[in-house]
């Protein structure tokens, strides 16, 4: 395939899993990180399902962008949405029962991140779709890693537990606060802070190399 | 986005295809997905009442009319109208005792729970939490915590079940409270009572399931 003019395949992949990270970089879709990040499964389960539904309905924005009128165009990509979330959200419910009913709500409410309808408008509806479906695959796999990230810390000191299996012995006292909602703003906060000083690290380092 | 103002006729018709084909394809997805969804729901259910019902190996419905209870014919676990119960068979098909599903307020949200009963003793012999959301490592020992939730293997329902003080229980319609969860368990007890007041009547009256023996 050529791709002579404009960024490479692997650059449009990988802005979504470091550069332009939806969570630590682009700091949006934080409802749902909050939610579901109390244990390492709901995040995953979670992180698969905005892929599905933000894979989906990138590639159909993007197909579609020639024939969809300006002035509606945002309906038609929550139309699209919400289709494909309405479909997760029932083949969650049929094929693995125990993981919709931990989310509970959640999964509809993917209709409402931000992620989604953002990448909509600002890259599927102007590119070309095999690029449309490497940036929602990049995005969400960025979305799913920060999740991953949040959740690991959040289940191993909350409950001791890591995918469900314990960690620690019986005498091993969870810190709770961990699990609840303070502890999945302090786990992203730590995440930001330390992952902000590094890219300035690696911006203060790149500076003098490019002026010599 | 450049080029002519589109006619209002082709934004109309844009969004009405667009409606359209949504809608197929939910309707689609959704009796794809509608028997398995129902399977899923009445296996829980199924599994659920023989662990309340110790020794049940199936589970069969009733449903509550006025102060009757009779078999019914919604399935297992499936929503209905009527307020349900599910009698909980051996391998003989004797009921050994009622599953009746109950809920009410917590803590945080509602609690819906599942619990054994022995008609006309009035015994409680199991319960389980279906569905709550208890603040984690606190209200959730209602579900977590063996020495409440054994509180319920044998438990006397009749004048009503009273909470105590972790450890102080001394009679046979008295369960233990957990320390730092009383709301939680205050609310399964109450939930317990209100249920247990509504079935006891009723359900001395219930035929055996067809084909079944007392």
């Amino acid at each position: 395939m050529s791709q002579d003019n404009g960024p490479s395949p692997w650059t449009v992949l990988a802005a979504g899993l470091w550069r332009e990270n939806p969570i630590f970089a682009l700091v949006i879709g934080l409802c749902p990180t909050m939610a579901v990040t109390n244990t390492v499964t709901n995040a995953l389960v979670m992180g698969v399902a905005t892929l599905v539904v933000l894979v989906g309905s990138s590639t159909l924005v993007s197909a579609l962008r020639k024939v969809t009128p300006g002035p509606v165009r945002i309906t038609i990509y929550i139309i699209i949405i919400a289709t494909f979330v309405s479909a997760v959200d029932w083949a969650l419910a049929a094929l693995l029962p125990a993981a919709h009913k931990q989310l509970g709500a959640f999964i509809s409410l993917i209709v409402v991140n931000c992620i989604i309808l953002g990448r909509a408008e600002a890259f599927a509806a102007r590119n070309a779709v095999w690029p449309a479906v490497l940036d929602a695959l990049g995005m969400s796999l960025g979305f799913t890693l920060a999740m991953l990230m949040i959740s690991a810390p959040r289940e191993i000191l909350g409950s001791g537990t890591l995918l469900g299996h314990p960690l620690f012995g019986p005498r091993f006292e969870p810190w709770v606060i961990m699990v609840l909602p303070p502890g999945g703003f302090l786990t992203m906060a730590t995440e930001l802070a330390i992952l902000a000083w590094w890219r300035q690290r690696l911006a203060a380092r790149r500076a003098p190399a490019e002026a010599t | 986005m450049s080029g002519p103002e589109p006619t209002s006729a082709k934004l109309v018709g844009t969004l009405t295809l667009a409606g359209l084909l949504s809608g197929l394809v939910l309707v689609g997805v959704f009796q794809a997905t509608k028997p398995l969804i129902a399977a899923n729901r009445a296996a829980a259910m199924q599994a659920a009442v023989t662990r309340v019902v110790p020794g049940a190996v199936q589970a069969a419905s009733y449903e509550r009319v006025g102060d009757k209870v009779q078999p019914s014919k919604v399935e297992v676990g499936a929503a209905s109208d009527k307020p349900m119960a599910y009698a909980g068979l051996d391998k003989d098909g004797r009921v050994l005792g009622f599953a009746i599903p109950a809920e009410g307020p917590g803590f945080m949200d509602t609690i819906r729970l599942l619990y054994g009963y022995v008609p006309g003793k009035g015994t409680v012999i199991g319960m389980e939490v279906l569905d709550s959301r208890e603040t984690p490592g606190l209200g959730d020992k209602i579900i977590k915590d063996a020495d409440f939730v054994g509180n319920f293997k044998q438990l006397d329902s009749k004048p009503e079940i009273v909470g105590k003080k972790k450890g102080t229980k001394s009679k046979p319609n008295e369960i233990d409270f957990i320390t730092g969860a009383t709301i939680s368990s205050k609310a399964v007890v109450k939930i317990l009572n209100g249920s247990t007041a509504q079935w006891a009547q009723p359900l001395t009256t219930a035929a055996p399931p067809a084909g079944g023996k007392p």
